[in-house]
């Protein structure tokens, strides 16, 4: 069984999502989480210090934020999907809405949109309340033949 | 025109200032008001995915989001808070282990509030981008409306 087949199973019988990030190199060196939660994936993406875009504010590097939302769409879409090869990034667009406090990142995925070649995916990134969103993205990924 | 003293400041100090910047270990290329290039230097743990050797995509968007906010810093010619009000990526052609990611960026238009910011990245060679990017930032000290001086 391929890499992928494995760390999928882990994560749909096990709840163990580890074997899942750890398919992503830069998805685990940000410390990304997957996390169930009401019979859904989420994504938490714990605060370190050397995340900071700016100390003074303090405030999370708005690119980590964009990458932490990029990535959640890619492991949202390697759970649902049965690809055997990560999808492609097509573009990502990403509206800021509130300054990230130096406290843990949340996200989660929809896809809005899922075609033979294409999927449209939207992102929303909260910290404490789920219903203040700090960004919302979307971004279209092109999805390997099937093997 | 931005004052040299500051843009020399401004190569000096930026990357220093941002933790995340320091940890991902970015360098400044070529800086004027015009335009600014940061440098990633190559580091596995920019890998998307090992067993393609592609480099995730979200890297990619640190960097510009880095670079960007130089360009608008050294086009604005002073020390200023910014805040980036959305960002754009289109990612033209993978990109791959062992080599540095380079992005130049521009602030082409920069008005009492907002910055409007546009990136090219690549590898090898400027002139084959793996992405180009759109920004918008907000300049955070602007006047607010019915302030005078506003819009």
């Amino acid at each position: 069984m391929s890499a992928w087949s494995e760390a999928r199973r882990a994560a749909r019988e096990r709840g163990d999502y580890a074997p899942l990030v750890a398919l992503i190199p830069y998805a685990r060196f940000l410390g990304m989480r997957v996390e169930p939660h009401e019979q859904r994936p989420r994504l938490r993406l714990p605060f370190r210090d050397s995340l900071v875009g700016n100390p003074r504010l303090p405030a999370w590097h708005g690119g980590v934020t964009a990458a932490f939302m990029e990535n959640t769409a890619l492991l949202h879409l390697l759970l649902q999907l049965d690809a055997q090869r990560m999808p492609k990034s097509i573009d990502f667009a990403i509206d800021y809405l509130l300054s990230g406090r130096p406290e843990d990142l949340y996200a989660d995925c929809e896809i809005t949109r899922l075609g033979s070649r294409v999927a449209q995916t939207q992102i929303r990134c909260w910290q404490s309340d789920p219903a203040r969103p700090i960004a919302i993205a979307r971004a279209h990924f092109l999805l390997s033949a099937s093997e | 025109m931005s004052d040299p003293d500051f843009i020399d400041a401004l190569r000096e100090r930026y990357l220093a200032l941002s933790p995340h910047m320091a940890e991902c270990g970015m360098q400044v290329g070529a800086l004027s008001a015009d335009a600014a290039v940061l440098i990633l230097p190559w580091r596995e743990d920019w890998l998307g995915d090992s067993e393609s050797g592609r480099i995730n995509p979200g890297v990619i968007t640190v960097l510009v989001d880095s670079a960007a906010g130089l360009a608008v810093l050294a086009r604005v010619g002073q020390r200023e808070p910014i805040a980036t009000l959305d960002l754009r990526m289109d990612y033209l052609r993978p990109a791959f282990r062992g080599a540095a990611v380079h992005c130049r960026t521009s602030c082409f238009r920069l008005t009492q509030s907002i910055a409007f910011v546009r990136a090219t990245v690549w590898q090898h060679d400027e002139e084959q981008p793996i992405a180009s990017a759109q920004l918008v930032f907000m300049r955070s000290n602007a006047p607010r409306p019915g302030q005078a001086g506003a819009p």
